[in-house]
């Protein structure tokens, strides 16, 4: 997918200014909210869990190496084979390689966040392969030719009425219900419609929410189904999954999954939590008789041991998108690229660059909310402001922006100049202000008062005031 | 006891009558108040925009000007969080340095902290009466886990009724330089805020934050409304008599 | 492929400061030891747990004494839900004894497309949470617990284990380890993705309905 991070004000400006996508995202917020602080006024443990979890990943990530070579001995003990990719290219081609020797038509697909950051779909789709996504919320933007903006609800940003318009545009099989209203309909119609494709899939992919180096399993946490459909009824299966996502055991896999479904929709569980461990086997009556698993990099062993590598850490259970304010306000497909909100503000210039991503880490008033949410206590602000570190060094922001700093450091480093500078500068202002204590206008500060009156300096700074009531200090 | 101010570029530039009520609270505590003249700025500017230089440079100076002593009072949380929670992050590499940012960070307090350890609830001695609201600053609230103290000293406020705002977790839509950097996200995080402090019936608004009070008090006057904006200090030293902020003697 | 391979774990191990082994100390420790994290604990039974979990997520179920009283819940079930009776069962042990009355189509096999209801045999139970484990296998075929709209399951009360943890230890001992594929079931289907507005039977079953036979 094409980043358009880079017009990132520009995206905000318009999704602020959209009233149907507020209208969606105003009732979106408020439910994730409320449902994961529900769910953890249940669970006296959830404290200890995530000290637990984040424990698992430091121990993982410490013996990365190892476990991935775990991981890859029991997928083949299991018959199953595993497929490395630097690369999204190699990745996709991985996949290619796989549909083509499999005589492959059409591709059942599961919801996958590493399938969206290779783009696997446009690489299908190119080589000639049908790719249906099963996902309803993926299957809604594949149909409205959008990407997601939620990196659990893709289709967040949609309202019903949206999603009702794009079914009776797109589906003209006989005896669906028209016109299209209420959610069961919609709900119905999609399995409708979909039911047929899970059956005559050739391939299914699926994402991996953890990988288990004891066993070789591949896991998935859903609540639709859709993913063990598409894993069970095709012949092949390939699961796709980013390197940071083994953990060592099943026990281990508990902690987390307790940890993501309560941090993701306030759920104890989702309807289904899925190991997929190989392919058929010999007395097996169903599943798929090719196993495969791409392991993608695309950046992260990078990441490992550097000033990023506690971003590796994550589950991707979308909390952190949840409580920010500014994804609140703008939505997901603002950030311009796969993955909004504040994990995709500190992944997305690690991926397509700081050139490209870096207003998104500049987009954020540093509150720490998602830190404080954030079930595997990652750094977010700290990290941010990595990105905005590296931004400084490289110069990449706007000179009037780096001048007016940089202004501001002269004087600041230089306490005689910051006294005369303040002093006068104050006393301007509050001249200026003609005793109405704000300015409804101001050259120079119109970002500011172009929404909010600007209150007026009192007309002398404390430290003059403070000099002559006490010479001595 | 002898406690140096911090005085913040802030309150030292818009609203020194905060820093005036810091002195007066600090004074009724028994603390002679000493402002070191070589303090500007907390360099939180530099530092949350990348510049780490400037930002240790400037830190430096800080360090150097409150060497010695025993207890530094800082009116603001994010200016406090700078100096206890990001100066020893800063030199984390500098071991000399390190010592001396830890040494400042371990004296250093917010103010209501301050107060509340010193028994600062004995020496309020404040009228106002009125629906008041307390806004606590994201770096109050997450960087130094401040919610307690400034309430318990707003409960000595005789005449004050404490009201909490809706959604009070989230942010104002200050963050420095991002008001001015993303003004229409900004403008949406203040006018919500400003929104909430509104439904909850306050009569004011206070925080220990003047850069959230200045983004939330320019919104109130902006959509005209009654509400009038403190700094905690100036309501806990009862020195509400100067114009609220955003308002003048001509309004 | 292997260069990739090759070039990514060449990453790794150089940021690591190590290289790879897949019986590396730790990890073998690590695995064979599979330690438990926090337990969450709680008053109830664990059957009691199981049953409020499993109601809370809007599945139903059924308690019956014995594989005699089956056909009837069975029966009971397509009556109220105005099937015919026509379903797919697992070949399985516990389903063995059970004779089916004349006239009704009941295959036991694998799902196919067209299977409206489905009756299956749970490994365990898991009372945390209120899920039914179900294990791929010759007795146990994976499409049974999604095609059909109404899914069925049967399990025996001294299967309900308190933890997850339970259950993989139980896994462990019964059967070495995972099958192909470990469903953790917690009713029905479901899907949020139309105004956060919670709709069952999304591609999976829309009902589940558990037959907690004693014993």
């Amino acid at each position: 997918m094409k980043p358009t991070t880079a017009a990132f004000s520009d995206n905000a400006h318009r999704a602020l200014h959209d009233a149907v996508l507020q209208q969606a995202l105003a009732k979106a917020g408020v439910g994730f909210v409320d449902k994961r602080r529900a769910a953890l006024s249940d669970l006296p443990e959830f404290a200890a869990l995530r000290e637990a979890g984040r424990a698992i990943k430091d121990h993982t990530l410490a013996n990365l190496n190892h476990y991935l070579l775990r991981f890859e001995q029991q997928v083949a003990a299991n018959g199953g084979q595993v497929h490395w990719a630097e690369t999204p290219e190699e990745a996709c081609a991985a996949v290619l390689d796989i549909c083509q020797r499999a005589g492959a038509k059409m591709i059942a697909k599961g919801k996958s966040m590493v399938g969206e950051e290779i783009a696997v779909n446009d690489a299908l789709e190119a080589a000639g392969f049908e790719v249906v996504e099963t996902d309803l919320g993926e299957y809604i933007i594949q149909i409205a030719h959008e990407p997601p903006s939620h990196i659990i609800a893709p289709a967040v940003h949609k309202t019903r009425a949206q999603i009702a318009k794009l079914f009776e545009d797109l589906h003209h099989h006989p005896g669906l219900t028209r016109p299209l209203e209420t959610v069961p309909q919609i709900v119905d119609e999609a399995r409708q419609i979909l039911r047929d494709k899970f059956l005559s899939a050739d391939v299914g992919i699926t994402g991996a929410n953890f990988l288990i180096a004891e066993t070789g399993s591949t896991v998935i946490v859903t609540n639709e189904g859709n993913g063990d459909l598409s894993a069970t009824l095709p012949r092949v299966h390939i699961a796709l999954a980013s390197i940071e996502k083994v953990v060592p055991t099943l026990e281990d896999a508990s902690v987390l999954l307790r940890l993501l479904a309560r941090s993701a929709t306030g759920q104890e569980i989702t309807s289904y939590t899925t190991f997929f461990t190989g392919p058929r086997r010999a007395d097996d009556a169903d599943g798929p008789e090719q196993f495969h698993v791409v392991l993608v990099d695309n950046g992260r062993s990078r990441m490992l041991g550097g000033a990023y590598h506690e971003m590796l850490r994550c589950i991707r259970c979308g909390a952190c998108l949840n409580h920010c304010p500014v994804y609140s306000a703008v939505g997901g497909h603002a950030y311009g690229w796969v993955y909004p909100g504040p994990m995709g503000a500190v992944l997305t210039p690690l991926m397509v660059g700081l050139d490209e991503g870096r207003p998104l880490p500049n987009a954020s008033t540093l509150c720490g909310r998602c830190e404080e949410v954030c079930p595997m206590s990652i750094p977010l602000p700290k990290l941010l402001r990595e990105h905005r570190r590296q931004e400084f060094e490289r110069k990449l922001a706007a000179p009037r922006s780096r001048w007016a700093l940089a202004a501001w450091a002269f004087c600041a480093r230089r306490p005689s100049l910051y006294r005369w500078a303040t002093r006068f500068g104050v006393s301007l202002l509050n001249t200026l202000s003609g005793g109405r204590g704000r300015f409804r206008s101001l050259p120079l500060a119109q970002a500011w008062t172009a929404a909010r009156d600007l209150p007026a300096p009192q007309g002398d700074t404390f430290m003059a005031q403070w000099q002559r009531r006490k010479p001595h200090g | 006891m002898r406690v140096a101010l911090f005085v913040t570029c802030l309150v030292d530039l818009f609203r020194p009558s905060v820093g005036f009520a810091t002195v007066r609270l600090l004074e009724r505590l028994g603390a002679e108040v000493v402002v070191p003249p070589e303090q500007t700025c907390c360099g939180q500017p530099a530092y949350n925009n990348g510049d780490f230089e400037t930002a240790r440079a400037i830190a430096r100076q800080a360090i150097t000007a409150f060497d010695g002593f025993e207890h530094v009072v800082v009116p603001s949380g994010s200016c406090a969080g700078m100096l206890i929670k990001h100066y020893p992050e800063l030199f984390r590499d500098e071991p000399e340095t390190l010592a001396q940012a830890q040494s400042l960070a371990a004296r250093t307090r917010e103010l209501s902290v301050f107060l509340a350890e010193f028994g600062g609830e004995q020496i309020i001695d404040a009228h106002f009466s009125g629906k008041v609201a307390m806004h606590d600053s994201c770096s109050s609230r997450r960087e130094l886990g401040i919610l307690a103290a400034p309430r318990a000293l707003l409960n000595k406020v005789e005449g004050a009724e404490p009201v909490e705002l809706q959604e009070a977790e989230t942010c104002c839509g200050f963050g420095g330089t991002f008001c001015v950097k993303y003004p229409d996200i900004s403008a949406r995080m203040v006018s919500d805020k400003a929104a909430a402090v509104i439904a909850s019936g306050a009569d004011v608004l206070v925080s220990g934050d003047l850069g959230c009070l200045m983004n939330i008090a320019g919104r109130l006057r902006r959509m005209d409304s009654t509400v009038r904006v403190y700094h905690l200090a100036e309501l806990l030293a009862d020195m509400t008599d100067v114009a609220a902020i955003g308002e003048g003697d001509k309004t | 492929m292997a260069e990739s391979r090759s070039a990514i774990l060449g990453r790794i191990s150089q940021a690591l400061g190590h290289e790879a082994t897949a019986d590396a100390p730790a990890v073998v420790q690590r695995v064979n030891e599979h330690a438990r994290g926090p337990q969450p604990q709680w008053a109830e039974a664990p059957r009691e747990r199981f049953l409020a979990k499993l109601t809370k997520v809007a599945g139903t179920y059924v308690e019956i004494a014995s594989d005699a009283e089956i056909v009837q819940t069975v029966s009971d079930y397509l009556a109220a839900q105005n099937l015919p009776h026509r379903l797919v069962v697992a070949p399985h042990p516990l389903l063995a004894k059970v004779i089916w009355p004349e006239g009704w189509d009941v295959a036991s096999r694998r799902a196919q497309g067209d299977d409206r209801i489905s009756l299956a045999v749970a490994f365990c139970g898991i009372a945390e949470t209120g899920s039914l484990m179900l294990l791929s296998g010759p007795d146990s075929p994976t499409t049974l617990n999604f095609l059909p709209d109404d899914f069925l399951c049967l399990l025996p009360t001294g299967r309900i284990v308190p933890r997850m943890e339970d259950a993989w230890a139980l896994l462990r001992a019964e059967r070495g380890g995972p099958p192909r594929a470990t469903n953790l079931i917690t009713g029905p289907s479901r899907t949020a993705d139309v105004e956060q507005t919670i709709q069952l039977g999304a591609h999976g079953p829309r009902r589940l309905h558990v037959l907690l036979i004693a014993a």
